[in-house]
């Protein structure tokens, strides 16, 4: 599942993100400094050389990586926050006695208490993205939380509150 | 015609002669540098029609020039990207001095021009040009290649190499006797390291001093600065160049963005005189006597600075062709070794460097970026194929 990334600085002009395929091509994004960012697909028979290069606006990027990221929500989500220092993602599973099963998203005011986010909720081979208070969870649902260490430990705690 | 009728007629028109060679140069994607340096040949000492009411206001201005030059290649960096760059590639640094500034002294001792002309030429040769090569790197859509980091730190290192060399020269050339020189250097070195070193610590506060948001009090504040600290620079013998390259490392993030943005048309103009300044001062009839010379010289540091790219894309684990691509494209040498060789002006030292640098130089710009582009051409990639 690991993908490989491999981040190289251009001083003073920005730096270049590389993609490895199992494959083994590679797609480069370079973000300028100043702003404005290419997608480079590198040439098959000069492995440092690109064939081809494309310039997107922000938007277009955004539309872009929607586009990739919606079958890969999950994978995604695994690397949110693994750049940003003490923020965590986690794959909380709901206990069969927890006293929310049944009960709405809500009910658990995660977000008040803790400041976690639960921003996707696994059930089976579905997924559902952005959960609303609304979402009713069921057993064996999987939360997607993201938060700090102490507010993950402090939501565990909670969603393990028995039933009784 | 009075004293200021004259000036601003010879400035207007040196002016619009830059502007009409600029936009020649762009449309053959040349560098203008060397069409401002040929002009100043024409309206200069010994030239076609020299100048000489505008001479005082060209002066100056080329100073000028030289602290926006130098403050705006310092405000690219950070002191965290020159810190993580010097540590990385510290190796390269070292062979790309040994292998680009050694043919250069050897030719200033050759010419017979001692200690501080050999020094000179060392200088001039090493460094390559990052404004010429960064931009043919955009020109050639080579961004995004795998070698252009490796060319990239090159760069970076010959710039904060010359916030040592440049305190050296200064020192040795004042002449002074080799322990005032010794104390003299060490003081610049000194200098140097605790100003980055503080820059690294105290930067944000730094920053502070000056608002991104305000432009006119950015633009007028950041060059005002650059100003006053290359002024103290020069009177404690580190150079105008290095303080101004240091007050532009100590900026960084939101303010050094702006800044660069609101001083480029600044730089532009005061740079634009620079290299006429240089022209101006360089008499064309000391051209031919060294031509041979400049031009062997050029081929040798071209094949040394091509090795250089050569092998540090090859310790990289770059493939043969992006090693060409690498050595090749760093073969320019640009505004650097004018600002080294007007600093023997400024030492007053009377050699025939100056024309000898203008020529080394103006052949590098001119022959660097075609060659640059050979191993775009289908034959070479063949050929690389078909050797390897």
């Amino acid at each position: 599942m690991g993908v490989r990334v491999e981040r190289t600085d251009l001083a003073g002009i920005g730096f270049r993100d590389d993609v490895i395929t199992q494959d083994g091509a590679r797609i480069g994004v370079l973000t300028y400094r100043e702003g404005g960012r290419e997608v480079a697909i590198f040439a098959e028979d000069d492995p440092d050389a690109i064939a081809a290069r494309v310039t997107v606006t922000a938007a277009e990027a955004d539309a872009l990586s929607e586009l990739l990221g919606q079958a890969k929500t999950l994978d995604f989500l695994n690397g949110v926050g693994g750049g940003v220092a003490g923020v965590y993602t986690e794959h909380l599973t709901l206990a069969a006695d927890s006293r929310y099963i049944d009960h709405e998203l809500g009910l658990t005011k995660a977000r008040t208490k803790t400041g976690v986010s639960i921003v996707a909720i696994v059930r089976g081979t579905d997924v559902v993205p952005s959960p609303e208070p609304s979402e009713v969870l069921l057993s064996d649902d999987i939360l997607v939380a993201v938060g700090t260490r102490k507010g993950l430990d402090a939501l565990a705690v909670i969603l393990s509150d028995s039933r009784a | 015609m009075s004293h200021t009728a004259a000036v601003f007629i010879q400035l207007g028109g040196v002016l619009l002669a830059l502007s009409l060679l600029s936009r020649f140069a762009a449309a053959f994607r040349q560098s203008a540098i060397p069409f401002y340096m040929t002009l100043g040949l024409f309206v200069g000492i010994g030239g076609v029609i020299p100048l000489t009411e505008s001479q005082e206001f060209f002066e100056i201005g080329s100073e000028i020039g030289v602290v926006l030059l130098l403050l705006m290649i310092g405000l690219e960096y950070s002191p965290k990207e020159l810190l993580v760059s010097v540590i990385g590639n510290r190796r390269i640094g070292v062979l790309d001095a040994l292998l680009n500034a050694v043919p250069g002294a050897v030719a200033g001792w050759l010419m017979g021009w001692g200690l501080v002309g050999s020094l000179i030429l060392a200088g001039v040769t090493w460094v390559s040009s990052s404004g010429v090569i960064v931009r043919m790197l955009a020109d050639l859509g080579r961004m995004a290649n795998r070698e252009t980091p490796t060319i990239i730190s090159v760069l970076v290192l010959e710039d904060l190499a010359m916030a040592f060399y440049l305190p050296v020269l200064s020192a040795v050339a004042v002449g002074a006797t080799i322990v005032e020189g010794a104390v003299s250097v060490g003081i610049a070195i000194g200098v140097v390291v605790i100003i980055i070193g503080g820059t690294y610590f105290y930067g944000r506060r730094f920053a502070r001093l000056f608002s991104a948001d305000n432009s006119e009090a950015l633009v007028v504040g950041v060059a005002g600065m650059a100003i006053l600290v290359a002024g103290i620079a020069t009177q404690v013998n580190v150079s105008a160049a290095v303080g101004a390259f240091l007050v532009g490392i100590g900026l960084s993030g939101r303010v050094a963005a702006s800044a660069e943005r609101v001083l480029t048309p600044l730089r532009d103009f005061f740079a634009a005189i620079f290299f006429v300044y240089f022209g101006i001062q360089t008499n064309p009839a000391d051209i031919p006597e060294v031509f041979l010379p400049s031009l062997a010289l050029a081929l040798v540091t071209m094949f040394t600075k091509f090795a250089t790219g050569y092998i540090a894309a090859r310790r990289v684990g770059i493939a043969v062709p992006g090693r060409w691509r690498a050595g090749l494209a760093l073969t320019p040498r640009g505004e650097f070794s004018i600002i080294i060789a007007s600093i023997a002006v400024g030492a007053g030292l009377n050699i025939a460097i100056l024309p000898f640098a203008a020529t080394y130089m103006m052949m590098t710009i001119t022959m660097g970026p075609v060659v640059a582009r050979v191993p775009d051409m289908e034959w070479f990639k063949t050929l690389v194929r078909a050797r390897s």
